[in-house]
């Protein structure tokens, strides 16, 4: 298989991980200090690339059916993960991941915390809020970077997409010194989900020993395939909304009073997938599970 | 003991939450696909390649109708 797909889909997944990890970076360094920021991050940055060095040629001792299968499904089984929650985030019922509240409550948080220093840090809450915002994110990049890279025996091209796209995120956070908020998060974790199903779905298949027609050219099925599929649950979903919205409507004019009854073309939690994701997920947002946690 | 218990489990959770995530029935049916594609290939010496992307669309269907139902 040609290189490009493979630089192409490690660096989009890698941007949407970095994009989260400047969040933190710059608010870390904006609030705080960035001496300690700077030391938190070259930490984590030094902790993955012992992991991707470490992990990366040792799962390749494995046998290729017996990688292709565990890291198929496990691909697989994260792609999903991210394509479900970009399904609900298109459709409303999760809040959508907004880059500069996320910032704000890092800012808040930072700012109320006291400086200490410890082992030759000189503010200890800068230095483990960037370590651990970039080891976190971080470990997805290298996630993906080992099963993509190891899979098509090409981790060299593998770490250039996911450099590349560190690079780019960095580069652009430093310039314009603010997170990210315009990028398109929810489309790029969306693309991302299908291209790790994808691949997850045809790796684990040919690990659990079966021929694809056409071998590789399968993937230009199954990737469209995917798509669609997920777009038409977006569709289905939407739908669903929309006939849910339009049964209860008849009912709201008749409890409120005349006067201050809504009008038709106030904005409606429904007519705004974004507003309704706020306020519709609240309840789940802050219930006591993983489905609160941002990823 | 009790803090290195407390360590071992949040490091347990922390896992489980990176691999299995919000919902585990996706990871529970993805596995038990490939288990099927496995046994149906060696054992019945079929070619199912159709078998995994079926599930798999199936697995992402479910998923979205119970994290939606009784939701709208």
């Amino acid at each position: 298989m040609n290189a490009l797909p493979l630089i192409l889909t490690v660096f989009v997944a890698c941007a949407v991980e970095a994009i989260e990890a400047l969040t933190i970076v710059l608010a870390s360094g904006l609030t705080r200090q960035w001496r300690s920021t700077l030391q938190g991050m070259a930490v984590a940055l030094a902790v993955l690339a012992v992991v991707v060095a470490v992990v990366g040629p040792t799962i390749t001792l494995l046998p290729l059916g017996a990688l292709r299968l565990i890291v198929g499904a496990l691909l697989a089984i994260f792609g999903l993960q991210w394509l479900r929650k970009a399904i609900l985030r298109a459709t409303g019922y999760k809040a959508l991941h907004d880059e500069a509240s996320a910032y704000l409550r890092e800012v808040a948080a930072a700012k109320q915390a006291p400086v200490s220093s410890r082992r030759g840090v000189s503010d200890w809450y800068a230095f483990t809020l960037s370590f651990k915002g970039v080891l976190l994110e971080g470990l997805e990049v290298v996630f993906i970077v080992i099963t993509f890279g190891d899979n098509q025996r090409n981790l060299g091209a593998a770490v250039i997409g996911a450099a590349a796209a560190i690079v780019v995120v960095a580069a652009t956070g430093i310039a314009v010194r603010a997170p990210l908020s315009r990028v398109p998060e929810n489309a790029l974790k969306f693309a991302v989900g299908i291209m790790l199903t994808s691949f997850g779905t045809f790796w684990g298949a040919e690990g659990a020993g079966v021929s694809w027609p056409g071998s590789d050219a399968a993937l230009l099925v199954i990737v469209p395939a995917v798509a669609a599929v997920s777009l038409g649950c977006v569709a289905w979903l939407r739908r669903g909304r929309a006939v849910a919205a339009a049964n209860a409507e008849p009912a709201a004019p008749a409890e409120a009073p005349p006067a201050h009854a809504p009008s038709a073309h106030a904005p409606s939690a429904e007519a705004s997938p974004a507003r309704a994701g706020s306020a519709d997920a609240s309840p789940a947002e802050h219930a006591p599970s993983s489905e609160g946690m941002v990823r | 003991m009790g803090r290195v218990i407390r360590s071992l489990r949040s490091f347990g959770a922390f896992w489980y939450d990176f691999v299995i995530g919000d919902d585990w029935h996706v990871a529970a049916v993805v596995v038990a696909a490939l288990a099927l594609t496995a046994l149906v290939v060696h054992v019945a010496g079929v070619n199912a390649w159709w078998l995994l992307p079926l599930c798999v669309i199936g697995a992402l269907a479910w998923s979205l109708h119970r994290a939606t139902a009784g939701r709208s």
